[in-house]
C-alpha cells in the first residue's frame, strides 16, 4: 500500500517534470522566434548597408554582406547632408539633458525626501499627477513663448527643461527611500557640514547608481526625440540626427542612392545599440523600478 | 532645549524649499507660461492665409466649436485610436505571456536575461530612424517587395503597402508593438515577481494547472499594474507621432488614414501656423491626458495601501 502510494507519487513528479520541460521548449521557441523579430530588422539594416545603389534598387532581397560598406561611407561623408555636425548637435544636447535632469532630479527628490516642510505633500502630490502629462499638450504656447524671448532656433529649450523632469524625480525619490538614512544626514550636520555641501559630497556619490540609469535613460530620450526639436531648431547648422533623417524621407526619396540612406540610418541607430548592449545589464533592471510604485 | 531643538528642525526645513527652486522655477518657465499662452491662443483668431497675417483677433470659444463640429479632429482621433489597438492587443497579451514565463521560478529559462535584453532593444531605437527603415524596407523597390515577389514569389507585381490604408495602419501598429512588448513584459514580469510565493505553492499543493494559476492568481493580483499598463500606454499612444509622420511623410497618407492628432497639432503650429485652432486643439489634449494622468495617479497610490 505504501509502496503504491510512493509509485503513484513517482509517477505525478514525473508527469510534472515532463509537462515543464515541453512548457520549457515552447517558452524557448516563443522566446527565439520574437528575438529574430526583434533583431531581423537590424540585421537588414546592416547587410544593406553594405551594398550599392544599383544592388539595392535591383529588385533583389540581400541576406549577405556586400562590399560597398566602404563606398556607401565615403559617399555619404561628401553628401550634402552634414551627419557629424548632426551627431555633434544630438550629442551635446542629449548629453546636456541628461547631466541637469539627474543632477537637478536628484535634488528635488532630496528636497522631499529629506526635509518636513509645509507645502512637502501638496509639491510632492503635484509633482506625480503632471507626471504623465505629455510635453506635446503645451507644444504651441512653448515654440510661441521660445520665439518671443529669442531662444528660437538655439539648444537652450531643448536641454534646460530637463532639470524639472518629473519622471526621474520620481526614481531618485523611490531610490532615496530605500538607500539614503536620515541618519547619515544628521551625522553630517553634527560634523558641520552645511545642507548644499552634504547633498553635493554625501548625497550625490551614494545616488550613483541611480544617476547612471537615469542618464543613459534621458540621454537617449533626448537623442530620439523629434517632435520638440523639429519644432524649435530651423537653420541647418543646428539640425540634430532625427531632424537630418526626416529630411531623407521627405526629399524626393526616389532620387537618393539608398546605399547611404541604409548607412545614415544606421549611424544613428547602432551608437544607440552598442551602448544598449555594454550597459543592457543596468538599464533593463532599471526600468521596472522606475514605472510602478512599490 | 526641547525648544532650542525644535528651532533648529525649523531652520534646516526651510532648505527642503531652497533645494526645490530650481524644479519649480524651471517648471513655471518651461511649462506653466506656455500652458497658459497655449489656453489663450485658443481664443484668438490667429492664422496665416497665403502670406497674409489673419488675426490676432479674440473670437472666444469659436476654435473649439469648429474643433468638435468640422469631425477633422474625431477622424484622427478615431485613427490614432486604431493604430493604438493595433499595436496593444498584441503587445499585452504576449508581455502577459512573457511576463509569467519570466516571474516562473519553476520553468527557470536559461537565456531569460538574453531574450529580455534583445526585446527591450527596439524601446531604445530612435523612432524617426526605424520608421525611416521601414519606409526604406517596405517602399516600392524595397527589399520587403523583392523578397514577396522574386524569392517567395508570393506577388507577381510590387504591393504598394504605403497606398493601402490597412497596410499602412498595421505596419504603425506593429512598429509601435515591437517597440514596446519589451517595456510591458518587463513591467508585468516585476509585477508578478512582487505576487507573495506562498500564494502559488498554496495552488501547487491544491493541484492547480499552470493555466489555472495564471487566471486565477495572478491575472486578479496584477490588476492595478495591468491598469497602470493600459492607461500609460493609452496615453503614449495617444502622442503617437515619429512613426506615422516619418512613414508618411507628414501626410498621413493614405486619405489621411494614417493621421493622427500630433501630427495634426505639428501641422497647425509648424506649417499652417494656425495657432488658434492648434490651441484650442492642445487644451483638448491636455484635459484628455489630465484626466487619464489622474487615473493613473489614483492606481499607482491605491495600489500602496
Amino acid at each position: 500500500m505504501a509502496k503504491e502510494g510512493a509509485m503513484q507519487l513517482q509517477m505525478d513528479k514525473e508527469k510534472v517534470t515532463g509537462g515543464i520541460r515541453l512548457r520549457r521548449v515552447v517558452a524557448n521557441v516563443v522566446l527565439v522566434l520574437l528575438c529574430v523579430l526583434c533583431l531581423f530588422w537590424f540585421y537588414i539594416l546592416l547587410i544593406n548597408a553594405t551594398h550599392n545603389n544599383a544592388e539595392l534598387s535591383g529588385g533583389r532581397f540581400h541576406i549577405f554582406f556586400g562590399k560597398y560598406f566602404g563606398q556607401n561611407w565615403v559617399n555619404l561623408m561628401h553628401s550634402s547632408i552634414n551627419i557629424w555636425r548632426g551627431m555633434l548637435n544630438s550629442i551635446i544636447i542629449a548629453a546636456g539633458s541628461a547631466v541637469l535632469c539627474t543632477y537637478f532630479s536628484s535634488m528635488t527628490a532630496y528636497a522631499i525626501h529629506c526635509y518636513d516642510f509645509k507645502l512637502k505633500n501638496v509639491v510632492f502630490t503635484f509633482i506625480l499627477m503632471i507626471m504623465t502629462i505629455p510635453t506635446q499638450v503645451t507644444a504651441l504656447g512653448f515654440v510661441q513663448f521660445m520665439r518671443n524671448i529669442h531662444l528660437h532656433d538655439t539648444f537652450v529649450p531643448l536641454i534646460v527643461p530637463a532639470i524639472a523632469a518629473p519622471v526621474t524625480f520620481f526614481y531618485m525619490k523611490q531610490y532615496m527611500d530605500s538607500t539614503l538614512p536620515l541618519s547619515i544626514i544628521e551625522a553630517a550636520r553634527i560634523d558641520g557640514s552645511g545642507e548644499f555641501r552634504t547633498f553635493n559630497t554625501i548625497v550625490m556619490p551614494m545616488m550613483k547608481p541611480a544617476i547612471a540609469v537615469q542618464a543613459i535613460f534621458t540621454f537617449v530620450s533626448s537623442w530620439n526625440n523629434y517632435f520638440t526639436p523639429a519644432l524649435i531648431l530651423k537653420s541647418d547648422k543646428n539640425k540634430t540626427l532625427p531632424i537630418l533623417i526626416a529630411t531623407l524621407r521627405s526629399a524626393d526619396y526616389m532620387k537618393f542612392d539608398m546605399g547611404q540612406v541604409y548607412m545614415m540610418i544606421m549611424l544613428s541607430i547602432f551608437p544607440v545599440i552598442v551602448v544598449y548592449l555594454a550597459l543592457s545589464k543596468y538599464i533593463v533592471g532599471g526600468v521596472a523600478l522606475g514605472a510602478v510604485k512599490g | 532645549m526641547k525648544q532650542a531643538k525644535r528651532g533648529k528642525v525649523v531652520s534646516f526645513n526651510k532648505w527642503g524649499y531652497i533645494f526645490l527652486i530650481p524644479f519649480i522655477a524651471v517648471y513655471c518657465f518651461f511649462q506653466l507660461i506656455p500652458l497658459v499662452m497655449t489656453i489663450y491662443y485658443s481664443f484668438f483668431e490667429n492664422y496665416m492665409s497665403g502670406m497674409t497675417q489673419i488675426g490676432p483677433r479674440f473670437i472666444g470659444i469659436e476654435n473649439y466649436i469648429t474643433l468638435f463640429s468640422k469631425g477633422d479632429m474625431l477622424k484622427y482621433a478615431l485613427n490614432t485610436v486604431i493604430m493604438w489597438i493595433i499595436g496593444f492587443i498584441p503587445q499585452i497579451l504576449v508581455s502577459l505571456l512573457l511576463g509569467a514565463w519570466f516571474s516562473d521560478t519553476r520553468l527557470r529559462l536559461r537565456a531569460a536575461s538574453f531574450y529580455k535584453v534583445v526585446i527591450y532593444l527596439p524601446n531604445l531605437i530612435m523612432a524617426s530612424a526605424f520608421s525611416m527603415l521601414f519606409f526604406a524596407l517596405f517602399s516600392e523597390t524595397g527589399p520587403i517587395n523583392a523578397l514577396l515577389m522574386n524569392t517567395l514569389h508570393v506577388i507577381n507585381k510590387p504591393f504598394i503597402f504605403f497606398q493601402d490604408i490597412p497596410a499602412t495602419r498595421i505596419l504603425v501598429g506593429f512598429m509601435n508593438f515591437l517597440m514596446w512588448f519589451g517595456n510591458t513584459t518587463i513591467l508585468l514580469m516585476a509585477g508578478m515577481l512582487g505576487i507573495d510565493p506562498s500564494l502559488y505553492e498554496a495552488a501547487e499543493v491544491d493541484g492547480a494547472t499552470p493555466t489555472q494559476v495564471f487566471w486565477r492568481i495572478t491575472l486578479p493580483l496584477l490588476r492595478p499594474i495591468l491598469v497602470y499598463v493600459v492607461i500609460t500606454s493609452l496615453i503614449g499612444g495617444l502622442q503617437m507621432f515619429d512613426v506615422p509622420q516619418i512613414l508618411t511623410n507628414g501626410k498621413g497618407s493614405p486619405a489621411n488614414s494614417a493621421m493622427t492628432l500630433i501630427m495634426w497639432l505639428n501641422r497647425h503650429i509648424g506649417t499652417s501656423k494656425n495657432f488658434g485652432m492648434g490651441g484650442a486643439l492642445s487644451v483638448v489634449l491636455f484635459i484628455i491626458t489630465g484626466v487619464l494622468s489622474m487615473v493613473v495617479y489614483k492606481v499607482s497610490n491605491g495600489k500602496e495601501d
